[in-house]
């Protein structure tokens, strides 16, 4: 029952975006994001979908895989987008009922809005889809490596990050061992109230996090064994490269980020 | 040959027990050897396995690896690189999401240059017969394939000594075997000293010394099929002896004439051929 949660998916591939460097794809990811709340107008917007729906298209991952991510979020989109359209005062006023306005802005905004937050969201699984979580994590260290000259704990982050990523499957299954366990012995996790359904779940909760410490116990211990001291002196076997393509790639995005900034200027 | 592992008059007691863990041991380990520390649950031989690399470190005694004082904190990483420990549960000893990142992580941990580490990757996962798994996520292979890719994680450091606590216990027949057998391996074609610690009398069948403990103490030592020839000493210790050794015994005591100490079901099967054929 527990198989089926998937966090940070990523859909194996060999397309360009899969074989850029992680801290490309973080560095344009960050750069479309922001890209995205300087826009304002028909023609940035276009522009910025047309990118997504390029950068989709060459990741030759399924249409599908991106509406499937939006599902969970579909609330938040309409809720944002109503609030948009009775809150914004300006523009010609289409139809009103209750002392509530819809105007032209209303709807221009609404719209401008949702497309927003579905772009905003899209951008970061198509991150994830392409990047597996351990070169994920590889990208974020290096690219903060610079903050532990200001004492910040980057490598012990990202080892928490990679080891917590490790950990995932192996404690799902156990969780499903200890479900069929009670299960076996009459416990009931599906009936009921949600109440009664978070109580049903203390009982796998408690095993859980005891044999989790002892995990951490030996894992510690076996790390030790194979000489970990932290992040001084530590070398890596695959090193991060960039590539002729994470230049052109990056060269691309931050033209963007420019085009996207001069249309606002110019105000079209 | 000369001792790889010197062990003297060591005591060790743990903070919050009374008794002593480990009770006056002394014992010597060859290099090159395939030795197997037995005893059953304990005994004191997991503590005596974190001695090996100073994980713990003795209450009272010595315990020399490679000519390196474990207690000597100066040489703390040359002593946890030249022995290479391997423990019960593979799950909770692979770091990484991907076998070859996991093999990488403890000459990652020395600092060597990528292009090193990459070599000594390779050669561990070929020397346990992992190289095809290279790629793939730790949590979908078998039992015995996660723990050789553990003891490929520890080869990597290129030991002088290969450490392993009841490394089989968790495993399924198959996955014992195929462990074993890559220890075995290992020891004959890299001379690579192995020690072994385990409650499993078969997996003593092909070592070359046998020390055997109870109560923090080393009760006998010798060839196996020396130490399995007191039978009556192993079960007094709560060990059984292997079937082959436990099935001359008991023809022994029906009235044949046999030698003791066929421990392999080989020589066990020439052993009473060879008796048979003379009673006819």
């Amino acid at each position: 029952m527990l198989k089926d949660i998937t966090l940070g998916q990523y859909f194996p591939g060999e397309s360009l975006l899969h074989r850029l460097d992680p801290r490309t794809k973080l560095i344009c990811t960050f750069i479309y994001i922001i890209a995205l709340f300087f826009a304002g107008s028909y023609i940035s917007y276009g522009t910025l979908i047309l990118v997504l729906f390029l950068c989709a298209a060459i990741s030759k991952i399924h249409p599908s895989a991106f509406f499937r991510g939006l599902k969970p979020v579909v609330f938040i989109i309409v809720f944002t987008a109503i609030l948009n359209l009775f809150y914004t005062k300006t523009g010609r006023e289409l139809f009103g009922f209750w002392g509530l306005s819809v105007t032209t802005d209303g709807v221009k905004i609404a719209v401008f809005m949702v497309i927003r937050i579905m772009l905003l969201i899209s951008s970061t699984f198509l991150l994830t889809y392409t990047t597996t979580p351990m070169s994920l994590t590889d990208g974020v260290e290096q690219l903060l490596s610079p903050l532990k000259k200001l004492h910040v704990p980057v490598h012990e982050f990202a080892m928490m990050m990679s080891i917590a990523l490790r950990f995932i499957p192996t404690l799902i299954e156990e969780a499903d061992k200890i479900i069929n366990a009670q299960k076996a012995r009459g416990a009931d996790f599906e009936t009921g109230k949600l109440l009664d359904r978070a109580k049903a779940l203390l009982p796998l909760l408690v095993p859980l996090f005891v044999s989790a410490f002892r995990r951490a116990d030996e894992l510690a211990i076996a790390m030790e064994s194979r000489c970990y001291r932290g992040g001084v002196g530590r070398t890596r076997m695959n090193n991060l490269v960039f590539a002729a393509r994470d230049f052109i790639t990056m060269g691309f995005f931050i033209l963007l980020f420019t085009f996207i900034v001069v249309i606002l200027r110019l105000g079209l | 040959m000369k001792p790889i592992i010197e062990i003297r008059d060591l005591y060790f007691k743990y903070p919050e027990d009374e008794n002593y863990a480990i009770n006056g041991l002394s014992l010597d380990i060859p290099e090159g050897s395939f030795s197997v520390v037995l005893g059953h649950n304990g005994s004191g031989k997991s503590t005596l396995a974190k001695h090996l690399n100073g994980i713990l470190l003795p209450t009272s005694g010595s315990v020399t690896v490679g000519g390196i004082d474990t207690r000597d904190e100066e040489r703390l990483f040359d002593l946890r690189s030249s022995v290479g420990m391997v423990f019960q549960n593979p799950d909770n000893q692979i770091v990484s999401s991907i076998v070859e990142e996991d093999v990488a992580f403890a000459p990652e941990n020395l600092g060597l240059p990528s292009d090193e580490i990459r070599a000594r990757v390779d050669d561990a996962l070929r020397l346990v017969g992992m190289y095809d798994y290279r790629l793939h996520s730790p949590h979908l292979l078998s039992g015995g394939q996660k723990q050789r890719v553990a003891i490929a994680g520890v080869l990597a450091m290129d030991p002088r000594v290969l450490v392993l606590d009841e490394p089989t216990a968790m495993l399924d027949p198959v996955g014992r075997r195929e462990v074993i057998e890559t220890l075995i391996k290992l020891c004959r074609e890299t001379g690579i000293s192995v020690v072994l610690i385990t409650h499993h009398m078969y997996e003593t069948v092909s070592s070359d010394l046998v020390f055997v403990m109870s109560d923090g103490k080393l009760v006998t030592k010798g060839s196996p099929s020396e130490v399995f020839s007191k039978a009556e000493t192993m079960k007094a210790e709560g060990l059984t002896v292997p079937d082959t050794t436990e099935l001359i015994n008991q023809l022994i005591k029906a009235g044949m004439t046999l030698p003791l100490g066929a421990v392999s079901a080989h020589d066990c099967a020439l052993a009473i051929a060879s008796a048979l054929k003379k009673d006819a």
